[in-house]
């Protein structure tokens, strides 16, 4: 049954600062850059920073991995008369997509009317996720797991990728694909960190920090803030750009994912998954869609292995085909003919994670929002049906369906 | 492809860098393992197993657990070979194992193994607890290749 909500709201402005390389940021303050993101961010839109009044976070309210948005200064920092919503999804990045169903429900609601959500990510050297990790003194239920030496993002991920390649015969070269082939989309991006095309050679000569995985299967460790505002339909009609239209959006998970690599307990198949085949169905069914009605997949890639273990669980092929499928070219974009490769649907058009900038995913939302607006740097042609996920991690992760108006 | 690495042989990270802490639902967990009994959390109602202890059964909502003692054997269900001891950043290869227990249906640990070169760490390879010495008066289960 359609989506209660389906074509109700609109993301309808985005805004960002420049993306810096980590620790390149200061001194510019963390609520600096988020500042910046929203303004940049309502003047896209067409409105004041005096009508935003609800904000949608995810990540718990993070800002990068140390610091916390708090509405109440940010606020009295940019100036909103009032605040009439102000809520957060829970767990990490996996919840990036979702927060826009969390504007809707608080639009919905008729609790607010413009609501922003937004990422900041200042990585200063005792901010690195990985240090984060690593330097806490593990609390009972991480005393399971940070004394085995598994520390840091790359190493959880790594040991998902080993179940993987040895259920199903997967190879580094399909994550070297996934690395290459969104490398490809960044030459003409002004802000993007990585633009030099990257050969198979090169590839292989990136240091192995987890294997099965190199440094270049890391995604990048950016500075920066990005915003989006959401709001109701009938108020996005009066902005300034084409709306970017809320058609299904999920957050979530199944127990058996659970905390996921924050543990390791998830029995096969889940454990090489990515655990996005809860809110991956959700969004199907709220859309009556499928992996083949996309135009374009903004799919969070942290870690290259976990972009194939998606595709396989939103079905662009079967579980266990990530590999093949890859590697057959279908996640690249073909600038001649703005479109797919060999029957695909493109992914990462914008570089993603690993190429553009990471800021937690908040980048796959803007170019979601500029392929169904149209005006895309790699724009797909007649792009109507943009996916945006966010990061498999402890859940809840999430699932978003923009539509162009 | 490019050839596999060869590591040589797999370390155990340090014990005098490793820390735990406990809650009244793990620590009876780390006083058997501190006798060298190597234990799992069981359901005293129903029977299921749940890794890391925690204070419900998601089976049945019981409270009421058994620590039985296991045989001390698993098989490795994933690993990583890692390269840096994570507390200095100095060159160590070490190789983080998820294990899943005997005796203990679908629980697991997540630990180090050792016995062979890290290149020879393979999933379904049997493994025998052995056991480590770490800060506090705590000991952490380990394995080695069996």
């Amino acid at each position: 049954m359609a989506w209660a909500n389906q074509d109700k709201t609109a993301i309808v402005g985005i805004g960002a600062t420049d993306y810096y390389v980590r620790g390149k940021s200061w001194p510019r303050t963390i609520n600096d850059m988020a500042g910046e993101a929203i303004l940049k961010a309502c003047a896209d839109a067409g409105i004041s920073i005096k009508d935003i009044d609800g904000f949608a976070y995810y990540s718990t309210a993070g800002a990068g991995y140390l610091d916390k948005f708090d509405t109440a200064s940010l606020m009295e920092t940019l100036g909103m008369p009032n605040v009439s919503f102000s809520a957060t999804l829970t767990s990490g990045g996996g919840g990036c997509p979702g927060a826009i169903g969390l504007a809707t429900a608080g639009l919905m609601n008729e609790d607010c009317k413009y609501v922003v959500t937004l990422m900041a990510l200042q990585q200063l050297p005792q901010h690195r996720l990985g240090v984060v990790f690593g330097s806490a003194a593990p609390n009972p239920e991480n005393s399971f797991l940070q004394p085995s030496g598994l520390v840091g993002p790359g190493h959880l991920m790594s040991v998902l990728a080993r179940r993987h390649m040895h259920l199903y015969g997967t190879t580094q070269d399909a994550f070297g694909e996934i690395v290459m082939a969104t490398r490809a989309n960044t030459h003409n991006r002004p802000k993007a960190v990585r633009k030099n095309p990257l050969t198979k050679e090169e590839y292989e000569a990136s240091v192995m920090l987890a294997d099965p995985l190199r440094r270049l299967d890391f995604c990048l460790e950016t500075d920066g803030a990005v915003a989006v505002i959401t709001t109701t339909m009938d108020r996005a009609k009066d902005c300034r750009h084409k709306p970017a239209v809320v058609h299904a959006c999920a957050h979530g998970g199944q127990r058996e994912w659970g905390r996921a690599f924050a543990w390791m307990g998830m029995p096969d198949p889940h454990f090489a998954s990515s655990g996005h085949k809860f809110t991956a169905d959700r969004v199907w069914a709220q859309s009556g869609l499928s992996a083949k009605d996309m135009d374009v997949a903004l799919i969070y890639d942290h870690f290259s292995p976990m972009v194939l273990m998606q595709l396989e669980d939103y079905g662009f092929c079967e579980k266990g085909e990530g590999n093949d499928y890859v590697l057959s070219g279908k996640i690249r974009y073909d600038a001649a003919t703005q479109g797919g490769v060999n029957g695909g649907v493109p992914v990462n058009t914008h570089g993603g994670n690993l190429n553009e900038a990471y800021i937690i995913g908040m980048t796959h939302i803007v170019e979601g929002v500029e392929q169904v607006r149209g005006t895309a740097i790699n724009q797909v042609k007649d792009a109507e049906f943009a996916l945006v996920s966010g990061g498999p991690a402890s859940l809840p992760v999430s699932s978003l369906i923009l539509r162009s108006a | 492809m490019s050839e596999p690495i060869q590591y040589g042989p797999a370390l155990l990270l340090p014990g005098q860098q490793i820390r735990i802490t406990t809650n009244p639902n793990t620590e009876p967990f780390w006083e058997a393992a501190r006798d060298h009994k190597l234990t799992a959390c069981k359901c005293a109602a129903c029977g299921h197993f749940r890794m890391p202890p925690s204070a419900y059964c998601p089976e049945c909502s019981s409270r009421e657990v058994e620590w039985p003692t296991l045989p001390g054997t698993g098989t490795v269900f994933s690993y990583v070979v890692c390269n840096k001891n994570p507390a200095t950043g100095e060159d160590y290869i070490y190789v983080p194992v998820v294990v899943d227990l005997d005796g203990a249906p679908g629980t697991r640990l997540n630990a180090n193994v050792t016995g062979c070169n890290a290149e020879d760490v393979h999933i379904g390879m049997k493994v025998t607890v052995e056991w480590t010495d770490i800060q506090d008066g705590w000991v952490l289960p380990n394995f080695k290749k069996a």
